[in-house]
């Protein structure tokens, strides 16, 4: 709607445009020039270094791809695809448990719980880390309240194994997911609902034809964004010392502050840019998913 | 109906116990001691554990630097888009969605390798100054940067729900006609109608830098984050206490800047 105003207005009055228009790239240049400087050069010199091997003995450098092909093999590709199972798993019980919870606060009748509800999300989808880690470590860790009392222990329950680590995930998946489905559940309409009853339609075909049709893209995007995020998850993992399970983000810290190997900086940086092949391929997915349901949402 | 009531408290309740239930047991873990029973020391001794006072003083100026510089760079760019530059917009959406795709790990390691530059390559040149001053322990110039960059996606989001209820074309020309100058237009008349947005925008800000970990552990930083992973080897119960309480302080902190600002939400990260 804005983007017409401004059009039929340049349109009408061209002089006060051309104006306008230098008096917002100065102030636009700013920001462009400190993301390129903060942001890009760090990103350009993680490219760099991933293609580039030093040799220890006489210090020349050379352009291969060595360090991506290294950061596929052995310990770091079974960090890698531990990474992907880990997210792929707790993205799908996420975005499960948090339809049904999105969908109760939605129609709840109470605008404070609703309130609660959304801002805790965002607290929890978002700045988690630290915080989270240690709150589980003190409920289910090994000297944990819920350890002690109920005796889990005995019962072969870990938290620092695959599963504890998903339950941990979950707690800031969950609330993700709440957040990035409230809108497209807001946006079903009751005459939807109301025109398919009227054509004898049962709830489970409503479901079935009209608001899961409609849900689906928000649902997908959802999902994929999920795995992002808990693939990009570190904070968590590294507070929750004595994980034994292979994660992408804690061999990139290790070999960041050469704690395996010296010389493994190059290795770090292909490390991450595998990551950042992932991450911008579920971008790649989301966004247009998002463009979907957006149209419906409008 | 009733059934549907049903469901709903039971859906409700499930969470609510999943999510309630780590936060309570955790209060329990730093009250009820083994072998000390009921006691409220892990929470008075936090005051005066060493590097608390520093750490959180620390983050506090590092989040300050950071909402300042991120408004000053998103506030024109964004107001300005709206007026006069509509064709940049797309530019700048992508570049504020950026940080999205790279995860803070893989920033890390990129920031860290041009950190490496100063003492590699430029140790002869004027730059290498730069380099040291901006890693000053005391005050890391390099972290407010990070932090920066971090938080473009949210205060993107924040600043451009509140201009969509703005129609900040008609005011600056209200503003103009009035005889106002191009400054006192964007402060007396646009900024006012924008409180509510700044104000989210900096809360989440602050947020994101009080509980940010992994590129300060990564560059050797000491922030609040960092100092309740190192306290917790030796003090767990005051580590625990430390994060139930900076949890609830952000939930509040947000929920009552969502009280103030009436219909505004809290951003997700779509």
């Amino acid at each position: 709607m804005t983007a017409t105003a401004v059009r039929a207005d340049t349109v009408s009055a061209a002089a006060p445009r051309r104006r306008r228009r230098s008096l917002g790239w100065i102030a636009v240049v700013p920001l462009l020039a400190f993301t390129a400087l903060a942001f890009g050069l760090p990103a350009l010199a993680m490219l760099d270094g991933a293609f580039t091997v030093k040799d220890p003995a006489t210090g020349a450098t050379a352009y291969t791809a060595d360090n991506l092909t290294a950061s596929l093999r052995g310990a770091y590709l079974t960090a890698l695809l531990g990474s992907v199972k880990l997210s792929a798993v707790s993205a799908a019980l996420g975005a499960l448990l948090g339809l049904p919870l999105a969908q109760a606060v939605v129609t709840s009748r109470f605008p404070a719980l609703r309130q609660a509800v959304l801002t805790a999300s965002g607290v929890l989808a978002n700045f988690g880390g630290v915080p989270l880690a240690f709150a589980f470590v003190a409920t289910l860790g090994n000297a944990g309240v819920l350890t002690r009392h109920l005796g889990l222990t005995d019962k072969g329950w870990d938290l620092y194994s695959f599963w504890g680590l998903v339950i941990v995930y979950l707690y800031f998946l969950i609330p993700l997911m709440v957040l990035t489905i409230t809108p497209a559940l807001e946006g079903l309409r009751t005459q939807w609902r109301e025109a398919a009853q009227n054509n004898g339609a049962t709830p489970a075909q409503y479901w079935r034809h009209v608001a899961l049709p409609v849900l689906l893209p928000s649902l997908l995007g959802g999902l994929v964004l999920l795995f992002g995020s808990a693939f990009a998850a570190y904070a968590t993992a590294a507070a929750m010392v004595g994980s034994s399970i292979p994660l992408v983000t804690l061999q990139i810290a290790d070999a960041i502050s050469g704690n395996v190997l010296v010389g493994q900086e190059n290795v770090a940086l292909a490390l991450s840019l595998d990551m950042v092949l992932v991450a911008g391929l579920v971008m790649a997915v989301y966004l247009p998913l998002q463009r979907r349901s957006a149209r419906w949402l409008a | 109906m009733a059934r549907l009531n049903l469901w709903r408290w039971g859906v409700l309740g499930l969470a609510g116990l999943y999510f309630l239930l780590p936060l309570a047991a955790s209060v329990v873990f730093t009250v009820d001691v083994p072998g000390q029973g009921i006691t409220f020391d892990a929470y008075t001794r936090i005051v005066s554990t060493d590097g608390f006072t520093s750490s959180l003083l620390l983050s506090l100026e590092l989040a300050a630097a950071t909402i300042a510089v991120v408004l000053l760079l998103m506030v024109p760019a964004m107001v300005a888009l709206r007026l006069g530059a509509p064709r940049l917009r797309p530019v700048v959406e992508v570049v504020c969605s950026l940080p999205l795709v790279v995860p803070p790990i893989a920033f890390v390691a990129g920031l860290g390798t041009v950190l490496k530059w100063g003492p590699e390559h430029l140790s002869r040149t004027p730059l290498f100054q730069t380099f040291v001053a901006i890693q000053n322990p005391d005050f890391p110039v390099v972290l407010v940067l990070a932090y920066v960059v971090m938080a473009l996606p949210f205060v993107y989001r924040a600043l451009d729900a509140g201009l969509r209820a703005v129609d900040v074309r008609t005011l600056v020309e209200a503003a103009r006609s009035c005889g106002a100058g191009w400054p006192q237009a964007l402060v007396r008349a646009v900024l006012p109608n924008l409180r509510g947005a700044l104000l989210n925008a900096s809360f989440l800000t602050l947020a994101l830098v009080l509980g940010e970990f992994t590129v300060a552990q990564l560059l050797g930083f000491r922030p609040f984050a960092v100092w309740i992973v190192n306290v917790s080897g030796s003090q767990a119960q005051l580590s625990v206490a430390v994060s139930v309480l900076s949890l609830l302080v952000t939930w509040v902190l947000l929920l009552a800047l969502a009280g103030v600002g009436g219909r505004t939400r809290t951003t997700s990260r779509g």
